[in-house]
């Protein structure tokens, strides 16, 4: 199927040769929820703008359908944005909000009529009509924001940080109710966020950028179970990351050492071999603490313990004073400075071999 | 405490006589004029009478103050069409780019105003700069009325009031979030919908400031209308003159002036009515 948005080697620079995406390829499918995930400055909202057309695009291009939409004015792109802070019209009601694009297309009354009383039942903003958006809270700010997007029927919604400005516990919601809206009507959303949380919870796909390149593409479940670069590790969830060499190889395994002591055994890759760098990842929920010895535990002292509510995060020393966090769930009997041993599943000791080996 | 007040008080005097004597003396002593009589050698007849209200209601006084409307809307609505593209060109610029050019458009001002009214003269006159160059380059074969008509007193008005509007304008246009005017592109309003819908009512404000600024001293403005008018064209303002300086009835003068006054006061309350603040004329 063709994809509804492809960027192809897409770079953008605001001055000569600084750019702030490069050579970006991307290819989103049709009722897809894709996030692009980065911290401040990594050029997620600068892709989606060249996206809507709001942005020139320096180098590369863009099509929507199919089409080649480079040079098309954002007017005449099939596009809408839900913008960081909404942009509503201040002057306008909730009602002239999400009827200005179709009045602006001189669609006529009655079916501009229609079509925004549908929508208002979608976003259930009954009896807000003749509000003024600075008459209405930031959750119902945000449903006007959506509803006027959707009333064009866009072959794609793009949302900008569209929550980022909510509450904590309004986002939650919000974020549920997003994801709500996108399935019942089936249209793809490329949204943007630096939360991590907000990424994991909504999307189909991830895109994870660092400095204006893609870093990882994936599904949330394998951007946090196999990152493929330390960055995407260390960016979603918690982790443990140790750099390692390969010491031995066996077959199908090879033996990782992190320290004089402590080696890890993960299944082997066509190109591995011995004396080669590579990261271990293991998450601090998977590892079991225990005060009995255990199958390959590893001994170890309690340091740090940090209640938080339905984890507790342990922080444990072990030979060659390497430190393991620890998630485990509820309380826990541990005191500072007590003996414990902790045991990894062999699943759960993540290989990252870094880009540059994907590569050769 | 007590040598702080002490400090307010004696700073706050000389403004307060300042005002007494230069601005509510003179005017109260304008408006007790207004009520008496004057005599045919200019002199002053201290009687009570309302003889010089019941003058200007006159028709000929009426047509000096409706033409006065007039130039002073036009004035204002060409102050309108040259400062909204003005503002909305600067808008994209950078903070610095706006800073100087809203400070180059006072420069000029810094100069006297009826001097710089004389060298309107120097472009407008017959064989003027524009007739001039409007001949040169075969537009025009004989040489235009600029002066000495109402077009000469709107030019020199417009010329002279124009940062009263740009300076209002472009504080409520600056403040426009620019993330509307990309929404509006966006739901695909093209530049003309954009500024119907959006830049104008966000920025009205600053065009009832601006046009408050405008009209008001250009229904008064008499030296341009005296300067770039020929003195044949009469406004308020130089009826005003007129009235104190040539005819020698003060009187008059005065009960015109009141009813400038008057004028001034109700335009203000609409502008208040329709929300503006005071504080945005810079705090009339």
């Amino acid at each position: 199927m063709e994809p509804i948005v492809k960027l192809e080697n897409v770079s953008k620079c605001f001055e000569k040769d600084k750019y702030v995406v490069k050579d970006i390829n991307l290819e989103v499918k049709e009722g897809e929820f894709l996030t692009l995930l980065g911290s401040s400055g990594c050029g997620k909202t600068t892709i989606l703008r060249m996206i809507s057309g709001l942005e020139h695009v320096s180098v590369g291009k863009v099509y929507i359908d199919g089409v080649d939409v480079t040079e098309l004015d954002p007017t005449k792109r099939e596009v809408n944005t839900i913008f960081q802070n909404f942009a509503l019209f201040p002057h306008m009601t909730v009602y002239d909000n999400i009827a200005f694009g179709l009045k602006m297309k001189h669609v006529s009354k009655d079916e501009i009529d229609k079509r925004v009383k549908k929508i208002i039942k979608l976003v259930e903003l009954e009896g807000l009509e003749n509000r003024l958006p600075s008459e209405i809270s930031g959750g119902q700010q945000q449903r006007v924001a959506i509803a006027r997007g959707i009333i064009m029927n866009p072959k794609v919604l793009l949302l900008d940080e569209s929550l980022c400005s909510l509450d904590l516990k309004l986002k939650r919601q919000m974020q549920i109710e997003l994801k709500k809206i996108q399935k019942r009507l089936g249209i793809t959303f490329i949204y943007v966020t630096h939360d991590q949380d907000e990424a994991l919870t909504m999307s189909d796909r991830i895109v994870i950028l660092n400095h204006g390149i893609i870093e990882q593409d994936d599904t949330p479940q394998n951007i946090y179970r196999y990152p493929k670069t330390v960055f995407v590790a260390d960016f979603i969830g918690e982790s443990n990351i140790w750099p390692g060499i390969i010491s031995n190889i066996n077959k199908e395994i090879i033996g990782v050492k992190i320290s004089d002591n402590i080696e890890f055994a993960v299944s082997k890759k066509d190109l591995d071999k011995v004396g080669d760098k590579i990261n271990i990842l293991i998450r601090p929920e998977n590892i079991k603490v225990s005060s009995n010895t255990l199958k390959n535990s590893i001994e170890g002292t309690v340091k740090d313990i940090i209640y938080d509510g339905a984890i507790s995060k342990l922080f444990i020393e072990v030979i060659d004073n390497k430190i393991f966090k620890v998630n485990t769930h509820g309380i826990v009997n541990f005191k500072e400075n007590d003996k414990v041993f902790i045991q990894i599943e062999d699943d759960d000791i993540i290989p990252i071999r870094g880009k540059k080996h994907e590569e050769k | 405490m007590k040598k702080n007040n002490l400090f307010k008080a004696i700073s706050i005097i000389p403004v307060i006589i300042y005002s007494i004597t230069l601005i509510l003396l003179p005017l109260l002593y304008i408006f007790f004029l207004s009520f008496q009589k004057n005599d045919s050698y200019g002199g002053i007849i201290y009687e009570l009478t309302l003889t010089n209200y019941f003058t200007i209601i006159d028709l000929t006084y009426l047509k000096v103050f409706l033409k006065s409307a007039l130039i002073g809307i036009i004035t204002t609505v060409l102050c309108i069409l040259i400062s909204y593209p003005f503002a909305l060109i600067l808008k994209n610029k950078s903070s610095k780019v706006q800073n100087l050019c809203t400070k180059l458009v006072m420069v000029p001002f810094l100069t006297n105003s009826l001097i710089r009214t004389y060298g309107w003269i120097v472009l407008l006159r017959k064989n003027g700069v524009i007739n001039a160059t409007l001949q040169a380059l075969h537009i025009t074969n004989a040489p235009l009325n600029l002066m000495y008509n109402n077009i000469g007193i709107i030019i020199g008005m417009t010329y002279t009031l124009l940062p009263f509007m740009i300076l209002p304008l472009c504080s409520a246009v600056f403040k426009i979030d620019k993330s509307l005017i990309e929404a509006a592109k966006d739901l695909g309003a093209s530049r003309m919908q954009i500024f119907k819908n959006i830049i104008v009512p966000e920025s009205i404000s600053g065009v009832f400031n601006g046009s408050l600024m405008v009209f008001i001293p250009a229904i008064g403005y008499f030296f341009i209308a005296d300067i770039l008018g020929g003195g044949k064209e009469m406004i308020i303002g130089n009826l005003i003159k007129n009235q104190f300086l040539t005819a020698r009835n003060w009187p008059l003068g005065s009960a015109i002036s009141i009813f400038l006054i008057l004028i001034t006061f109700i335009l203000v309350k609409i502008y208040q009515k329709l929300g503006g603040k005071m504080d945005d004329l810079g705090g009339m």
